[in-house]
């Protein structure tokens, strides 16, 4: 029976095997063929052999520094105040919310965005901002899908604070913030980082908010600007697999799609891994 | 802190701490701290309200006047008005057979393996360490490994962009999941249960089909139900294997013709096709759509809940 338990742990490495080779392979090809300028240019036209890697990037980047604006503040404050403040009866109503946010399906954000949170949040307050879509409609959509990773990330890591820290700064006269802050907080702090690189990979990889609330969806010049229509890495990816580029299945356009799914894979590995050891650290260290 | 005068340093101290200890005064900038954590979470709370508010103004004119027809009724991009989701609905319902077919029997597999034989060995940690990192690869990545696997070098088996193919992506995709919350739910069942079962002579394939696995089965259950709420949300990957985002025609052919040959699409992909029509009935449709599988997926959810609740032991 060993044998049949040990296949199936053996399909877990056959899976990353795969992954790597697929990208490696197919993103060398392309980096072999394609003109190397093409690479540095305008914009994202993959149809017109424009290859602009830093549009991508950056378009992800700001996605994603939206994005935390959002759900730093919110994922961390409710995770202090479930951990730290809530009574277990208050706790136990209070927590669902955010297992149920984090069921939410990314497509339906992505509708809210367009249907919600463009037109009533970033439309009123920023004149400048395309009314149909942009950058800033779809990180702040990616804000609310990375709330839950980040409560919940963070709330293990201050629960995960002996008890003994919290008894003896109150035993010494600190009121329940002075311990939160200058006790629990710090002693949980390789956690907190963790939740929030987590988070952060979280929201880099999201497709399909950007897919559907950032528009450009075939190519887009190289822009800084969030309240403009936007490109991201995901989004590209999207946009060449299902052919809304009319470039599906041929090329060297298509083969980008592998470039791009090799960078992204790679940026989120990293995260990963940076975050996945900071969250075993603070197991051991307790 | 000086030890020229222990005795006033000792009474000094001594006396704060018994006046913030027993004063009960609340200091205002804690609570104004306090209030900020509540506002945090209320926030979130507003955002969920908002969304389901949202999502169902959006919906209403198409669910008040022809639920039924918008259910029993195919893709359509050019009319709104007789435009439904059947095909999805049909999309996502086998993808999630295959699912439940294909990820929980390995992931199952996997973390059996992980829990009651690997022990502490290097292999059992790499293969941790391993599916860890797999839980965190972007889903449109996974996109490309089931073009690149389940579409191309395996079409033949699967007819390439087809609902199989799909099926076999999102597997893929909720394997880590599953894998992870199985091996949580074998951990939870205490030592003393398989040390019983092996003390009176049954072999360790017995004690675990016997005795670990019905003790796990409640954390297991729970956990493969929300993997597959998870799947039936995600349509990144399916862009990529060739889920069909505009005018669906098929679906008048054989199941089995279905299933093996052409277009498929499921309801996540759907919302995407017709979230990119222009044009405020179609935003309609999309919100219809979304609420769909908005309660498709808490329903799921709340089943997996249900089940923790019931069956949830404490040992």
């Amino acid at each position: 029976m060993k044998i049949f338990f040990l296949t199936a742990a053996a399909t877990t490495f056959l899976i990353t095997v795969l992954i790597i080779y697929t990208l490696v392979k197919d993103a060398w090809g392309f980096f072999i063929d394609v003109p190397k300028a093409d690479l540095w240019s305008l914009g994202w036209f993959p149809r017109r052999g424009f290859f602009d890697i830093k549009t991508l990037i950056m378009g992800s980047l700001i996605v994603t520094g939206i994005a935390m604006l959002i759900a730093v503040p919110i994922g961390l404050g409710s995770a202090i105040y479930l951990s730290e403040f809530a009574k277990p009866r208050v706790r136990k109503v209070l927590k669902p919310i955010v297992e149920i946010l984090s069921g939410i399906p990314s497509v339906v954000l992505g509708y809210f965005a367009i249907s919600f949170i463009n037109p009533n949040i970033i439309v009123r307050f920023f004149d400048s901002a395309n009314k149909a879509f942009n950058i800033a409609a779809a990180g702040v959509a990616v804000g609310i899908l990375t709330i839950p990773i980040i409560t919940s990330v963070a709330e293990d890591a201050l629960r995960a604070v002996p008890n003994a820290l919290r008894e003896a700064s109150f035993g010494l006269g600190a009121r329940r913030v002075s311990t939160t802050f200058r006790v629990v907080f710090p002693a949980a702090i390789s956690g907190i980082v963790a939740a929030l690189i987590l988070g952060i990979s979280r929201a880099i990889g999201e497709t399909m908010v950007v897919a559907i609330a950032a528009g450009a969806v075939g190519g887009g010049l190289f822009s800084l600007d969030p309240f403009q229509p936007g490109q991201t890495m995901t989004a590209a990816m999207a946009a060449l697999g299902f052919g809304s580029d009319q470039v599906a299945g041929s090329g060297l356009a298509f083969q980008s799609l592998y470039f791009i799914g090799f960078v992204l894979f790679i940026i989120t590995f990293l995260l990963n891994l940076v975050g996945d050891r900071l969250v075993r650290r603070v197991r051991e260290e307790y | 802190m000086s030890l020229a005068n222990p005795q006033k340093f000792g009474a000094t101290s001594a006396a704060t701490v018994t006046e913030r200890l027993t004063s009960g005064r609340r200091h205002v900038g804690d609570s104004l701290i306090e209030f900020g954590l509540l506002a945090a979470l209320a926030s979130a709370l507003l955002i969920l309200l908002a969304l389901i508010l949202s999502v169902l103004e959006n919906a209403w004119p198409v669910l008040s006047t022809r639920f039924g027809d918008f259910l029993s009724s195919g893709l359509d991009a050019s009319d709104a008005s007789s435009a439904g989701v059947w095909q999805a609905m049909r999309g996502t319902l086998t993808m999630a057979i295959i699912v439940s077919l294909v990820a929980f029997p390995l992931g199952v597999a996997c973390a059996v393996y992980l829990e009651e034989y690997a022990g502490k060995s290097t292999l059992a940690r790499l293969t941790r360490i391993n599916v860890r990192n797999l839980a965190g690869v972007p889903s449109i990545v996974y996109g490309i490994l089931g073009l690149a696997v389940f579409v191309k070098f395996a079409g033949g088996f699967t007819g390439g962009r087809t609902v199989i193919a799909g099926g076999l992506t999102l597997s893929v995709l909720v394997l880590p999941i599953v894998i992870i919350t199985a091996s949580e739910a074998l951990r939870a069942v205490p030592r003393s249960i398989r040390e019983g079962a092996l003390g009176v002579g049954a072999t360790q394939w017995e004690t675990i089909r016997s005795h670990v696995l019905p003790a796990a089965a409640p954390g297991i259950l729970t956990g493969t139900v929300l993997s597959l709420s998870r799947a039936a949300g995600e349509a990144a990957p399916l862009l990529l294997v060739g889920g069909v985002t505009g005018l669906l025609t098929t679906g008048n052919q054989g199941l089995w013709e279905q299933i093996t040959k052409g277009g498929f699409t499921s309801m996540p992909v759907a919302i995407f096709s017709y979230a990119r029509q222009t044009g405020a009935d179609f935003r309609e449709v999309t919100g219809a759509a979304s609420l769909v599988l908005l309660v498709l997926v808490v329903l799921i959810n709340a089943i997996a809940i249900l089940l923790r609740n019931r069956f949830e032991k404490r040992w």
